[in-house]
């Protein structure tokens, strides 16, 4: 694409005197901005793109085409639960009563977006098995954050200021630890056994009064249910810790078995990954925190409410954990998850989560004759293999080593997203594969030949895979680069010109 | 259930494939006592047609008031090449750009977002955006923290909008940050008090916001130096668009500007999404949270963007991170490139312009009502100013009976009975301010003895 005249950037099509926008003609205005003092203005003009209407539209579009998303094709990328974003969805968020609310608007007048948001909380805490939730963090890690802010609150409400210890397995990812840190905890690791399961011997010794709590997902990172959870529950609620459930891979669970269930007391929900709204290459999420009975207190302000009259009403308390949003989240977002969980409803919520796990252990069957699975037996929504066996990835640190990223790379040239790659931690040629309900046999079954199609590659060509992409937009960029000759604005590139 | 492509015979011959009997036998090693025995209070499923039903009766019960009022959302138009190009499913139903090659179309509205911002803020860099403008300010007071190493005290103005302040609190609380709010003086931030604060040389950072709760224009004159004298990093919480006339983070001398950018053409939407940003120095691009597109070449030498600097973020420290920001506001980036693409500088200007003129109108008539008294009398606002209801009446019965006739009559100031904050944009017509000034008179009028 960068070779061709669509490549540009918007800057590059600039030429003065362009204008794309029309304003309506005012009267000579009264007032002025030259009447704000000269020092309260800016100095500099800034330097916009001049460009037209027609021009914006096609350098947009096709930029678009250089892109790969849900509706283009099929993504096993592992933990991202990136299924299909119905359309209707996205009709019901911009439908005007809710696209043109203020959020400053008082209760009495906006009694449709908080039924809206209510309900949403009410059928979230029903799937959740838990009590209570809140729609207003912006993203999972936001979710994770306030959950945790949660598991402070409720602790320094009892006096235990010392429990700022949390305990994560050694497969978490990244933004669990973080998101700790933020929280001014601190992370204790717990192992994992072989099977990928968390070492309840290994969880003992780290139990005491100075834990607040243990984050974990289940099924965790490995795509495993930690079968042992109401053992684990129980040791840290004797601890006096609290259980925060991630809820990143809640997808097969709907229906089957709850968080609430297992013993977890606070969670999060990623309305991007299990209630299908599109992720929009990377945001707007929304990330609705939930909690058990007893914490309902320590939910962020405002908070939603219904009152005896059947009416909606904002609620602040002094008792919160604080806030994390200006107003109610993500709203429009919400409205989408809305729409799909009416969608779902009762009837098929369970064949949801069955399906995504149909999907995943039918690739992980068809393609253990080629990729070291590591960890055998039956997995939910995901799986991870190690790399390509030996016989196909050659030998380690040889030349003609095929490596993940290679397969990762090849499976782009073939119409297909590539896994999660190098993630969880556990394996150094991690690719974490999960597939969602939403892709036909058909589907899986083409990205089942053509992954055991690089298999053969990676034997008899390593080259080719060395080097791919090869059909792509662009090909292999140079990460290196990136870094040494920063570039991170249409400036800085005029500037190193 | 139309979005499972799975017909009974797929079913079957997939679980023959595995070796398991049922989809249930899937779940064989989930303890039983586990499994969800609960009469689930849910809807029942729902057809399309029944959906659209139900969410436009909801959406029906809701009045959409014309805005005379901002507070933190501002309801500027949204051009409709915006919503159009940014519902293209190439955009929308794309994961985060982890695989360049099929990505740059993400990457470079990315790419071309953050040269947009760092523009505007007179900033050298960006990020990829924030959640909010709320949490952009958390962040960044959390990246003063991170960057003075030894502080943890961070000053902040008592002029922000309250509701910022109070997201600001709570990660200053938890993250053990010992933020102290310098009390306002007149309207303004006080600078005199900040001054004496900086003297214990504690402070890691000084977040002030522009145009502030108020809509107050704040003079940062000799903010920046004063920090600097006493290692302190100065941050400029600005209002995205009012930045096409106002004096610059940037040229303020500020390290770090942030704040929320809905003011560049998102709509209101009941409060979100909406789109912070952070730009900084690139001598400090190390401590910023958040993703960032960089350019480079690809294996055939062409230009490309590449997410960068990874190693800056929370998936890679774990819990070294200071941020734990996992994402961006992604499609809203989009939103905020195509708006300054379409507007450039001569279309914000003119926004700027026209609603600078219309609250500074709606000012005047609101005060020739008799109803209303200046608060502030001596401070330059931008299009969002302070007055004190004197009409008939309390305040919240004269919103009540605005919001009866469609309108949105401003926001009461918090902590105050009497005062509320008035704001205008381009989209409030001549006619809309008559008619709205006009309906205040006469229902401030009523009952007045």
């Amino acid at each position: 694409m960068n070779k061709s005249y669509y490549g540009k950037l918007i800057f590059e099509q600039s030429k003065p005197g362009r204008t794309g926008y029309a304003l309506p003609h005012r009267e000579a205005d009264t007032h002025t901005l030259d009447e704000l003092p000269e020092s309260l203005r800016r100095q500099n003009k800034a330097q916009l793109p001049e460009v037209d209407e027609p021009t914006t539209v096609r350098h947009y579009t096709n930029m678009s085409n250089n892109n790969f998303g849900v509706d283009t094709g099929f993504y096993p990328l592992g933990s991202c639960t990136m299924k299909y974003n119905p359309k209707i969805n996205e009709e019901m968020a911009a439908l005007p009563q809710f696209s043109r609310l203020h959020p400053q608007q008082d209760a009495e007048f906006v009694q449709g977006a908080l039924a809206l948001y209510y309900d949403v909380q009410s059928i979230l805490s029903q799937i959740a098995g838990l009590s209570e939730f809140t729609l207003n963090p912006f993203a999972g890690a936001h979710g994770e954050l306030t959950g945790l802010m949660v598991i402070r609150a409720y602790h320094m409400k009892n006096g235990q200021h010392q429990r700022t210890k949390i305990i994560v397995p050694d497969s978490a990812h990244g933004t669990n630890p973080a998101s700790a840190a933020v929280c001014g905890l601190h992370i204790v690791e717990v192992k994992s056994k072989p099977d990928g399961t968390i070492d309840v011997e290994d969880l003992k010794p780290l139990l005491d009064d100075e834990v607040a709590g243990m984050m974990m997902t289940n099924p965790n990172t490995l795509g495993i249910f930690e079968h042992e959870i109401p053992e684990i529950s129980r040791l840290v609620h004797e601890c006096g810790g609290l259980m925060y459930y991630d809820g990143a891979n809640l997808n097969p669970m709907l229906g089957i078995c709850r968080p609430g269930d297992m013993g977890f007391d606070v969670m999060h929900i990623n309305l991007h990954k299990t209630f299908s709204t599109p992720h929009g290459g990377g945001g707007p999420g929304s990330g609705p925190v939930g909690v058990r009975r007893g914490l309902e207190e320590f939910l962020p302000n405002p908070r939603v409410v219904k009152t005896a009259e059947g009416r909606y009403t904002l609620e602040h308390s002094d008792k919160a954990l604080g806030s994390v949003s200006t107003f109610l989240g993500n709203f429009a977002i919400i409205v989408r998850a809305y729409a799909y969980l009416l969608s779902l409803g009762k009837e098929h919520l369970e064949m949801a989560g069955k399906l995504s796990v149909l999907n995943a252990n039918y690739i992980k069957e068809r393609l253990k004759d080629y990729y070291k699975l590591p960890i055998g037996g039956l997995c939910k929504h995901e799986f991870v293999f190690d790399g390509l066996k030996d016989e196909y990835a050659g030998e380690h640190g040889s030349p003609q080593h095929v490596s993940t990223l290679d397969v990762a790379k090849r499976l782009l040239d073939y119409g297909f997203h590539a896994p999660t790659i190098y993630f969880p931690l556990l394996f150094h040629e991690a690719m974490m594969i999960e597939p969602t309900e939403t892709e036909s046999k058909e589907t899986l079954d083409a990205f089942i030949e053509t992954m055991k199609k690089i298999a053969q590659e990676a034997k008899e060509q390593p080259e080719l895979l060395h080097t791919a992409p090869h059909q792509t937009p662009i090909r292999r960029p140079d990460d290196v680069r990136a870094v040494k000759d920063a570039n991170f604005t249409y400036k800085d590139l005029t500037a190193s010109k | 259930m139309r979005y499972f492509p799975h017909t009974a015979e797929d079913i079957q011959e997939m679980l023959k494939v595995i070796g398991v009997n049922s989809l249930d036998e899937l779940y064989a090693e989930v303890p039983e006592e586990l499994k969800c025995k609960a009469d689930l209070q849910i809807p029942s499923a729902r057809s399309e047609l029944e959906i659209r039903q139900i969410v436009e009766r909801l959406a029906a019960q809701n009045k959409v008031l014309i805005p005379f009022a901002g507070g933190g959302a501002y309801d500027h138009y949204t051009p409709s090449v915006i919503p159009y190009i940014a519902s293209r499913s190439e955009f929308l139903t794309s994961y985060t750009p982890y695989q360049p090659e099929i990505s740059q179309g993400t990457l470079q509205y990315i790419f071309e977002y953050q040269s947009l911002m760092a523009e505007l803020t007179g900033m050298e860099v960006s990020n990829a955006s924030m959640y909010d403008g709320a949490t952009a300010t958390a962040e960044a007071m959390m990246m003063c923290v991170a960057h003075a190493k030894k502080r943890n005290r961070v000053l902040i103005s008592e002029t922000f909008n309250p509701a910022v302040l109070r997201v600001v609190q709570t990660y200053a609380k938890y993250h053990g940050v010992d933020l102290v709010v310098v009390p306002a003086k007149d309207g303004a931030t006080d600078f005199e008090a900040i001054h004496r604060l900086l003297e214990a040389d504690t402070v890691a950072g000084v977040i002030v916001p522009q145009p502030n709760y108020y809509g107050i224009v704040e003079d940062f004159t000799g903010y920046a130096e004063t920090c600097h004298a006493h290692k302190a990093l100065f941050v400029v919480n600005a209002i995205a668009s009012t930045l096409g006339v106002l004096r610059t983070p940037g040229e303020w001398g500020a390290d770090i500007a942030c704040g929320d950018a809905q003011s560049l053409g998102l709509p209101l939407n009941f409060g979100g999404p909406y789109i912070g940003y952070l730009c900084t120095r690139k001598s400090l691009v190390r401590k910023m949270p958040g993703r960032l597109v960089g350019a480079t070449t690809d294996a055939e030498g062409n230009r490309c963007f590449v997410l960068t600097l990874q190693a800056r973020e929370q998936h890679i420290r774990r819990e070294k991170a200071t941020s734990n920001i996992c994402t961006a506001q992604g499609i809203m980036c989009l939103y905020v490139a195509i708006y300054l693409t379409l507007m450039g500088e001569k279309g914000l200007r003119e926004v700027n312009q026209q609603s600078y003129s219309a609250a500074h109108q709606l000012h005047d008539a609101l005060l020739q009502t008799g109803c209303f008294e200046e608060v502030y009398p001596d401070k330059p606002y931008f299009n969002e100013f302070v007055l004190r209801y004197v009409g008939a009446g309390d305040l919240l019965a004269m919103r009540h009976a605005m919001g009866e006739c469609g309108f949105l009559a401003g926001i009461p100031v918090e902590g105050s009975a009497d005062e509320v904050l008035f704001a205008a944009t381009e989209q409030r017509t001549p006619e809309e301010i008559t008619e709205f000034v006009r309906l205040v008179a006469e229902i401030s009028a009523q009952g007045k003895h």
